[in-house]
């Protein structure tokens, strides 16, 4: 009995803590601005002896970063998944794990496709910070060039263009998978 | 991995006046967007088709750039069209610019959340324009665009560390300094996070409380 008891109080504490190392998480990685992100991870995982190319320290500080916010696009996109398929679904014996795998997924990755367009969005302007780490990407081209050909207002704007058409495909490419999904039950 | 948190504690003064150039962009930035943004949804609203399609481009082009290009233009392109600025106040104009955008749009939401009869009961009793968009449509749509506008304010907050990379010397360009002189990467950088996290986080608080504060102002469900 009283084993049963530790087990329970030790499986509830478990998910106490894994609850807010996630919240903590989230409210880090969405608090902290992501340029001090970055500045972080690059200078942090040196520190502590890890060497990483500072490409995979950024790509690691987006991805950590995005990761917060569709945490809680995604968490949207479960608590919206209708109670009576749920329920249905164990009406008919599926068990939670297949619940979970066949009913709620599928539902909830519909549900926030938009809102993951919109993270992405969000990541292609955000990785413009990454030039700051040293990373030759369209920014910092951007840059590099302007110094060297005295053209920044050309050069800049051509580089927000460039941004802009990525941007749009991105977008129509969202609007098109969207229309494609099947339809979600409501 | 050492961690010496004196290393900062002997650079206070610096720190202190970063911590206030954030502050005061952040503030100065968050109002002047705030009500160019509120300018603009007004265009938009009440200046007729052509008005709206030329600022519904600009403001698709500031939503969908990223913010170090448009303030590389300002900061690196002005000059070029004799508008030769100081980084702080070329950081302040392009932060207010590319706020303005954001609130245009969530004030624009606004606006069209308002029931039209209640603008058409508010023509009929004889009200003017004016007294129509202060009376009617700005009471009514406060608490809609209050949630956005507070995920708004926290975002230009978070902006403000990016003006760093165009030398205003707020809080992440004196503590990334501070670091590289000191060899302190990890003290100043963890300081420099706690900074904005703590920020944030009670931005976020505050904005919960004025929301539960104007609650009563809830004129309609949507």
């Amino acid at each position: 009995m009283s084993i049963e008891l530790f087990g329970l109080l030790l499986q509830a504490s478990i998910y106490t803590v894994t609850i807010s190392l996630v919240s903590i998480f989230i409210s880090f990685f969405r608090g902290v601005p992501l340029l001090v992100q970055l500045l972080l991870i690059y200078n942090l995982l040196p520190a502590v002896g890890i060497n990483v190319p500072s490409i995979v320290a950024a790509i690691i500080g987006l991805s950590l970063c995005t990761a917060a916010y569709q945490a809680e696009n995604l968490r949207g996109g479960f608590a919206s998944v209708p109670l009576g398929l749920v329920e249905s679904a164990e009406m008919v014996g599926l068990t939670p794990r297949q619940i979970f795998r066949r009913i709620k997924v599928p539902i909830a990755l519909r549900l926030t496709f938009p809102a993951l367009v919109n993270e992405a969005i969000l990541i292609l302007k955000a990785s413009s910070l990454v030039s700051v780490v040293g990373i030759v990407e369209l920014t910092r081209m951007a840059q590099d060039l302007a110094g060297s050909t005295f053209l920044p207002l050309q050069i800049f704007a051509s580089a927000g263009l460039i941004y802009l058409v990525i941007n749009w495909v991105v977008t129509l490419a969202g609007g098109l998978i969207a229309s494609r999904l099947p339809g979600v039950p409501r | 991995m050492t961690f010496d948190i004196n290393v900062l504690i002997g650079q206070w003064p610096a720190i202190l006046s970063g911590a206030g150039v954030t502050i005061m962009i952040w503030v100065l930035g968050t109002i002047a967007a705030a009500v160019m943004g509120f300018l603009l949804a007004i265009a938009r609203q009440y200046g007729g088709m052509v008005v709206d399609k030329i600022l519904g481009v600009i403001v698709a082009v500031l939503r969908g750039t990223p913010f170090l290009i448009q303030i590389f233009l300002v900061y690196y392109g002005g000059p070029f069209i004799g508008l030769e600025l100081d980084p702080l106040p070329a950081g302040l104009i392009g932060i207010s610019i590319y706020g303005a955008a954001y609130f245009s749009e969530i004030f624009r939401s606004g606006f069209q959340a308002v029931p039209k009869g209640h603008i058409e009961a508010g023509e009929c009793v004889g009200l003017t324009r004016g007294q129509i968009i202060r009376r009617i449509l700005l009471p009514e749509m406060t608490m809609l665009v209050l949630p956005p506008s507070v995920n708004m304010v926290v975002i230009l907050m978070k902006e403000t560390a990016v003006l760093s990379i165009i030398t205003v010397p707020e809080l992440t360009a004196t503590l990334s300094a501070i670091g590289s002189q000191q060899y302190a990467f990890v003290e100043a950088l963890s300081a420099l996070a706690l900074f904005y996290w703590v920020l944030v986080e009670v931005t976020g608080w505050l904005g919960n409380l004025v929301e539960t504060k104007l609650s009563r102002f809830r004129f309609f469900n949507a």
